[in-house]
């Protein structure tokens, strides 16, 4: 389970470039729950993801990830409860490694790192098999490198990475969109197939507010580094991408109302 | 042609240099750390194990403890750049300089002379080989060892993330790596192995000097591009025999060129050549490829 309160954070305070991204968010996300979050290019989604992972530490407020309080660890002590995968396809993987080295890698995420040797035999055969259910032929290339991997593997890889050790939450930051439309939706089943399997709990970002609505089982939009909406359960159901904008216009007709009369 | 000396001589240097060639691989290659400290941490090694010897102490333990110094300065140079945030080129240059003064300062003087001190070499002599072939086969034990002991780190679970710190940070951040302490790790190993080299140089010319270091950034770096011209680093032991025999390919080529009257070198022009050869060495590789695109164009 994730809670953050009340988390603020502005980048540049103080100066003419100042950037509130986050102000006075607060989410609650249950075990077993896979929370899309969509918003406009500046809502904070990237931040948020961010400060959940520890690559920012917020100004205020809370993270609590299984009651443990982690608002001021750094990143590489957060991992052995937060898995991550990133946007970029590239960033997910070392492309100078092979395969194998990377997967060890992550099956150690969090863990006590010692002087034994990283990719050992009996690792093998569950690198292999996990390898064999993304469906693309690469448990037979273990120590190929990682680079002679397409953009759409190397991210498929990367879930997997993610999935190898159990994890309180995994966070996904737009891992779909740069990739091609088909291998989009290859890596998106995939994503579903592996929460669905391991019962995982996850956070997805996500533009597409078709998206946001066909996978998981909770949706929250945010706007101006707060949630403007949260829906779940028999609300979501049957939403469409219209609806979600009424709701959305309803929300920000609020603060249109506030532009209008300051500009006014 | 080269004599037997001169041929000895070249391949002594070349595998200590070879040691330094590990230490550069370490920072440039594994960690993406360019760091000059080397200049400082080469002599710092030779000035410690030599007044360490001259003062009665074990030769092997005074090897020991150059290590030590090395590993030292390379950790200061790493704190600088995690801890204090400046710039990697900038915080090796600033420990570099500051060894100047330190090498002097421990050393009491410019040069400390071993000439009839006990050193590491000093028992092989009575193996009954020939005089100048007894380093080089003492020093290729040491870098045979420091080979396989590199290689078998490099492949444990804390020299892979080392290597994915180096390659990918906010990746190995994600997988739980603490990448600031990889990197005072690495470029404490990386030091460690240049003092090291620094030590046994000293007591296979007989002296430490505080000059000795200046230029060795140059002639690692020479080694490390060279040997991957000659041996394509796919593999870490690859990439580290590619050292080894780039150092060595180096200091052959430095006393060939000093050896052939016809060129007219002499020993000043040093690091001139050095230079030429190290542009060669990395540029010579991209022609190649073009020139037999260029090649495979003309015939198609």
């Amino acid at each position: 389970m994730i809670t953050a309160t009340d988390l603020r954070l502005t980048f540049g305070e103080g100066t003419p470039l100042e950037n509130p991204a986050l102000r006075g968010m607060s989410l609650t996300v249950n075990q077993g729950e896979f929370v899309t979050v969509i918003g406009s290019n500046g809502a904070g989604k990237s931040t948020f993801l961010n400060a959940l992972a520890g690559e920012v530490l917020v100004d205020s407020g809370k993270i609590l990830v299984d009651n443990i309080d982690v608002t001021k660890l750094p990143t590489h002590k957060r991992t052995s409860r937060v898995a991550r995968v990133f946007q970029d396809p590239l960033a997910g993987t070392c492309e100078g490694l092979s395969i194998e080295e990377n997967l060890a890698l992550a099956i150690k995420r969090g863990k006590r790192r010692g002087l034994g040797t990283a990719v050992k035999k009996q690792y093998l055969e569950r690198f292999r098999s996990s390898l064999a259910t993304l469906g693309l032929g690469l448990e037979n290339r273990l120590t190929d490198k990682m680079g002679l991997l397409s953009g759409g593997q190397r991210q498929a890889v990367s879930l997997l990475m993610a999935s190898l050790t159990p994890s309180s939450i995994l966070l996904l930051d737009e891992h779909t969109a740069a990739l091609d439309p088909k291998t989009a939706s290859f890596v998106l089943e995939l994503t579903q197939n592996i929460i669905a399997e391991q019962k995982l709990t996850a956070l997805m970002v996500t533009h597409s507010m078709k998206q946001a609505l066909e996978v998981g089982t909770r949706t929250v939009m945010l706007h101006q580094g707060e949630v403007v909406f949260d829906i779940a359960g028999k609300d979501r159901e049957g939403l469409e991408v219209k609806d979600l904008l009424n709701l959305f216009e309803q929300q920000r007709g609020l603060t249109v109302d506030d532009d209008s009369l300051l500009l006014g | 042609m080269l004599s037997n000396i001169a041929f000895y001589g070249a391949l002594e240097t070349g595998l200590i240099y070879g040691l330094v060639a590990f230490g550069i691989y370490l920072s440039f290659r594994v960690l993406d750390f360019p760091d000059l400290t080397v200049d400082g941490s080469f002599p710092l090694g030779a000035a410690v194990a030599a007044m360490l010897i001259i003062s009665g102490w074990n030769p092997w333990l005074a090897t020991g403890a150059a290590i030590l110094a090395g590993m030292a300065a390379g950790a200061v140079t790493a704190l600088l750049n995690v801890k204090l945030k400046i710039l990697n080129l900038l915080a090796s240059i600033l420990t570099m300089i500051a060894l100047y003064s330190i090498n002097l300062r421990i050393m009491g003087r410019p040069n400390v002379a071993l000439l009839m001190e006990d050193t590491v070499l000093t028992p092989w002599y009575e193996l009954g080989l020939e005089y100048h072939q007894v380093p080089v086969l003492l020093f290729t034990l040491v870098i045979g060892v420091s080979l396989f002991l590199l290689w078998r780190f490099m492949k444990s679970e804390t020299g892979l993330a080392m290597r994915a710190t180096g390659a990918n940070a906010r990746m190995a951040r994600a997988q739980g790596i603490a990448t600031g302490g990889m990197i005072i790790l690495g470029v404490a190993v990386s030091n460690g192995l240049v003092g090291l080299a620094g030590a046994l140089f000293a007591q296979s010319q007989g002296a430490a000097d505080v000059t000795m270091g200046v230029g060795v950034i140059v002639i690692g770096l020479a080694s490390l591009i060279g040997g991957e011209a000659v041996i394509t680093p796919t593999s870490v032991f690859r990439a580290l025999l590619a050292c080894v025999v780039g150092a060595i390919i180096y200091r052959l080529a430095i006393a060939f060129a000093l050896n052939a009257d016809a060129l007219g070198l002499k020993a000043q022009d040093l690091n001139l050549i050095t230079a030429v050869l190290v542009t060669l060495a990395i540029v010579l590789p991209g022609a190649r490829v073009s020139l037999m695109n260029k090649f495979k164009r003309r015939k198609a």
